[in-house]
C-alpha cells in the first residue's frame, strides 16, 4: 500500500493538460461541462466492435487513461445496451456482426445517440463493402456523428462524443469532427 | 526437417527465416506431418488456394516450424467434387479450425470428423466459396443466422452460459459458451469469426505496392509485426534487401509495439485482478509511449511505417535520443510497479494457479509466442533465427514455467524490461545510411514468406504474386489461431468470474484470426 501511495505521490493524478494539441484541455473541459449540462448525470456508453481491426478499440481504451480520464468526465462504459445513452460503434460492419449490431441498437432506449468510429465505421475504410463486409455503420443503423481517422486519436474521439451530446438547436455549435454529423 | 524416410525432396525458398518447400504426393500428407512432428515440428499455419486456373486444383499448404526453420508442405488436391485431404488435425490439433476455415473459403475439406463451418456464418450461400477465383458476391445476399452445433454437457445441475458476440467492455466480438456447475466451468467452447472481413479476398484486389496498408490492419495491435512480415514476403519474391538502417528502424518499431502492448496488458490484467491502480499507472505509461510514437513516426500505433524495401520515414537523432531517455524513465517506473504487483497479496491470489496451461498441454496443442513462453516453451524468432539486426542485439530469451496468469504476467514484465533496454541499444547503435531499397521485379507464382516475432507471438505471412505487381494470393496468419483453443482448456475447472482475467492474460486477436 505504501508503494502505491508513493507512486501516486510521484506521478500525481495526471489529468492536467498533456503535452499535445493546445485545445485538448479545453475540449475535455467542455465535454465535462456538456455532460453535466445535457444529462445532469453520467453519460453511459455501450461499445460495439462490429468488425474492426482492433486499432480503434486501442484508442477507445486510451480514453480511460489518466490523460483523458473519461470516468472523471462523467462518462462510463456499461455492460448492457438497455443502460446506454450512446452507442460507440467501430469497424467496417462485418456481415457476421450486422444482426448483433442491429439488435444492440434496438435494445438501446430512446433517445439514443450513435457515434461511428474510424475510417472503417465512417465509410468502410480499407475493407470497404464486400461479400463479408456491410461497410459503414450507417448502412446498418442511423448514425449521428462520424469520427474519421485510422484509428481516430483519443482527442478526436472526445470531440466526436462532445459533438454527439451537444444539443443541436439554433445557435448550437457542433465542433468539426469531419465526416457526417 | 528431414523427409527422406518418405522419399520427399525439398527445395529452398528465399526467406529471412530459413525455409524449404516439400511437395507431398496425394495420400502422404498425414504421414509427412507425423514425421515432422516426431522431429519436434509444430504447426504454424494451414491454408488453401484456388489453383484450378493453373491446372493444379486446390493447393493446400501446411507451414511447420522446427529448429531448422520453416517447412511448407504443398499438396495439390484435384478439382473433383468431394475431393478430400488427410486430417492434419489428427497430428496437430490446432489444424482443426484452420481446416474448417479452408473449407468455408475454398470448398475443399479434410477427412475429419468435425465438418462444422468455422469462417462461414450464414452471410453467403454455404455452397459458394469466397476464395475461389470465379466467386462473385451478390448484393442480394443478406446476413443470416446460422444454427451452430455447440457441444452440450449432460448432467445434473449443469447449465449453460452464453456470452457475446457483443461484450460488456471494450473488447472484440466473439462468442463464448460455458457449461457450468455452480460457478465452476466444466467446458468452454469458443465461436469466433464474427470479425471476418474478407481480408484474404481483399488482398487480391490490391497490389504489391499498397498491400502493406492492408497487412497493417489485419490486427491493429500488431500493425508493425504484420507490416514487417508482409514486407519480408514481398522482398523475398522481388529479391530486395532492405538497407541496414531500415532493419534497425523496423526493429525499433517492433520493440515499441511490444512495449505499448505489454504496458496495456499489464494494466488491464491488474485491473481484472482487482487493482485499478495498476490500470491507471500502466495506461499512463502506454499513453506516453504512443505520444512519442506520434512524434517520431507520425502515428501513435506506427501504422504504415514499414514498407517493402525499408521504412517510410527516417527518425532524426533528437527523436532517437528522446526514445532512449523515455525508455530509461519507463524502465524505472515499471520496476517500481512490478514490486507493487509482486507484493500485492490480493493480486497474487488471483494470478496464481489461475488459467493454468501445463508444459505438456502447451506442447501437445502447439501453443506459441508469449503464452508458450509462460508454459516453458522457449521459442522466440528473434533468438532462434537471429537475422539482422537481432544478431547484434542479444535479445533475452524469456521463459517461465508455471503456465498460469502469474507466469503470463511475469513473461510480460521480463520482456518489457528487455524491450526497453533494446530501444536504448537500438537508438544508440543505429547505423547510418539509406532507409529504403528500390523495389524489384516480382517473380510470379513464387511463394514469398514473412515470419516476425510480434508481441503476441510469431506473425506469419505467405504471399504469391500474379502478373504486373498484382497479388494472386496472400494468407496472413496470426499466432492467435493456435492459441485460441488452449483457452478452452485453461478455463476448465476455474470459476466463471475468472474468465475475463484468464482471457486477458492471453489477449489474443479476434480480427487477426477471423480475417
Ligand atoms: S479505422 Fe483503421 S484502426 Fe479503425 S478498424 Fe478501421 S483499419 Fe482498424
Amino acid at each position: 500500500m505504501l508503494h502505491i501511495l508513493r507512486q501516486i505521490a510521484r506521478t500525481g493524478i495526471r489529468t492536467e493538460a498533456p503535452p499535445s494539441p493546445a485545445d485538448e484541455a479545453h475540449d475535455i473541459g467542455r465535454l465535462s461541462a456538456a455532460v453535466r449540462r445535457v444529462l445532469g448525470r453520467a453519460l453511459t456508453i455501450r461499445m460495439v466492435d462490429a468488425g474492426s481491426c482492433n486499432g480503434c478499440e486501442l484508442e477507445i481504451n486510451a480514453l480511460g487513461n489518466p490523460y483523458y480520464n473519461l470516468e472523471g468526465l462523467g462518462i462510463r462504459f456499461v455492460a448492457s445496451p438497455r443502460h446506454a445513452d450512446l452507442l460507440l460503434v467501430t469497424g467496417p460492419v462485418s456481415k457476421h456482426m450486422a444482426i448483433a449490431l442491429r439488435r444492440t441498437y434496438d435494445a438501446t432506449p430512446e433517445p439514443k445517440i450513435v457515434v461511428a468510429v474510424g475510417d472503417c465505421g465512417c465509410h468502410g475504410g480499407i475493407f470497404g463493402e464486400s461479400y463479408a463486409c456491410v461497410g459503414r455503420v450507417s448502412n446498418v443503423i442511423p448514425v449521428d456523428v462520424e469520427v474519421p481517422g485510422c484509428p481516430p486519436t483519443p482527442t478526436a474521439l472526445l470531440r466526436g462524443i462532445l459533438a454527439a451530446i451537444t444539443p443541436r438547436g439554433p445557435g448550437a455549435t457542433v465542433p468539426p469532427v469531419g465526416g457526417g454529423g | 526437417m528431414d523427409f527422406s524416410p518418405l522419399g520427399l525432396p525439398s527445395a529452398t525458398l528465399p526467406s529471412v527465416v530459413p525455409a524449404v518447400r516439400v511437395i507431398v504426393p496425394s495420400g502422404q500428407l498425414v504421414a509427412a506431418c507425423r514425421l515432422a512432428q516426431e522431429q519436434g515440428a509444430r504447426l504454424v499455419a494451414l491454408w488453401a488456394s484456388d489453383d484450378r486456373d493453373r491446372g493444379m486444383g486446390t493447393m493446400l499448404r501446411v507451414a511447420l516450424a522446427d529448429a531448422d526453420g520453416l517447412t511448407v508442405l504443398e499438396l495439390a488436391i484435384p478439382a473433383f467434387e468431394d475431393a478430400r485431404y488427410g486430417d492434419v488435425a489428427s497430428v496437430f490439433p490446432a489444424a482443426a479450425r484452420m481446416q474448417r476455415a479452408a473449407f468455408d473459403l475454398t470448398g475443399v475439406a479434410a477427412e475429419s470428423e468435425d465438418q462444422r463451418p468455422w469462417t462461414w456464418m450464414a452471410a453467403w450461400p454455404i455452397d459458394r466459396f469466397p476464395l475461389r477465383r470465379d466467386f462473385a458476391a451478390s448484393p442480394a445476399w443478406e446476413p443470416g443466422q446460422e444454427d451452430y452445433a455447440f457441444v452440450k454437457v449432460e448432467g445434473d445441475g449443469v447449465h449453460e452460459i452464453a456470452v457475446g458476440p457483443v461484450h460488456a467492455g471494450i473488447i472484440e466480438p466473439g462468442h463464448f459458451r460455458f457449461q457450468v456447475v455452480g460457478e465452476k466451468v466444466l467446458r468452454l467452447e469458443e465461436r469466433l469469426s464474427y470479425a471476418h472481413k474478407g481480408i484474404e479476398k481483399r488482398f487480391e484486389a490490391m497490389t504489391l505496392a499498397d498491400g502493406h496498408r492492408l497487412a497493417g490492419r489485419v490486427s491493429g495491435d500488431s500493425t508493425v509485426a504484420y507490416a514487417w512480415a508482409w514486407a519480408q514476403a514481398v522482398e523475398s519474391i522481388t529479391g530486395v534487401e532492405p538497407p541496414p538502417r531500415a532493419l534497425w528502424l523496423r526493429a525499433l518499431a517492433l520493440e515499441r509495439e511490444r512495449i505499448a502492448n505489454h504496458l496495456g496488458d499489464l494494466g488491464h490484467i491488474g485491473n481484472d485482478g482487482g487493482l485499478a491502480f495498476g490500470l491507471a499507472q500502466f495506461s499512463r505509461l502506454r499513453e506516453e509511449v504512443l505520444r512519442t510514437n506520434l512524434a517520431g513516426y507520425g502515428h501513435r500505433l506506427m501504422m504504415d511505417a514499414i514498407v517493402p524495401g525499408g521504412v517510410a520515414a527516417d527518425l532524426d537523432p533528437r527523436q532517437l535520443r528522446a526514445m532512449a531517455e523515455e525508455s530509461k524513465r519507463i524502465a524505472r517506473e515499471v520496476a517500481t510497479l512490478r514490486g507493487i504487483y509482486d507484493e500485492h497479496d490480493g493480486l497474487q491470489d488471483r494470478f496464481r494457479a489461475c488459467g493454468r496451461v501445463s508444459n505438456e498441454l502447451a506442447v501437445r496443442l502447439g501453443v506459441t509466442g508469449l503464452a508458450a513462453r509462460a508454459s516453458g516453451v522457449a521459442g522466440d524468432l528473434r533468438c532462434d533465427f537471429a537475422s539482422p539486426p537481432w544478431n547484434s542485439l542479444e535479445v533475452r530469451r524469456v521463459v517461465h514455467e508455471d503456465g498460469d496468469v502469474a507466469a503470463r504476467v511475469a513473461v510480460r514484465f521480463d520482456e518489457l524490461a528487455d524491450s526497453l533496454r533494446l530501444v536504448r541499444t537500438i537508438t544508440e547503435q543505429m547505423p547510418d545510411g539509406d532507409i529504403r531499397a528500390l523495389a524489384g521485379e516480382p517473380v510470379p507464382h513464387r511463394l514469398g514468406l514473412g515470419y516476425v516475432e510480434g508481441w503476441r507471438g510469431p506473425v506469419f505471412c505467405a504471399l504469391e504474386a500474379g502478373p504486373g505487381g498484382s497479388i494472386r494470393r496472400c494468407h496472413p496468419h496470426d499466432p492467435s489461431w493456435v492459441n485460441w483453443p488452449v483457452i478452452e482448456h485453461a478455463t476448465i475447472g476455474n470459476i466463471v468470474p475468472d474468465f475475463p482475467l484468464i482471457n486477458k492474460s492471453f489477449n489474443l486477436s479476434y480480427s487477426g484470426h477471423d480475417l
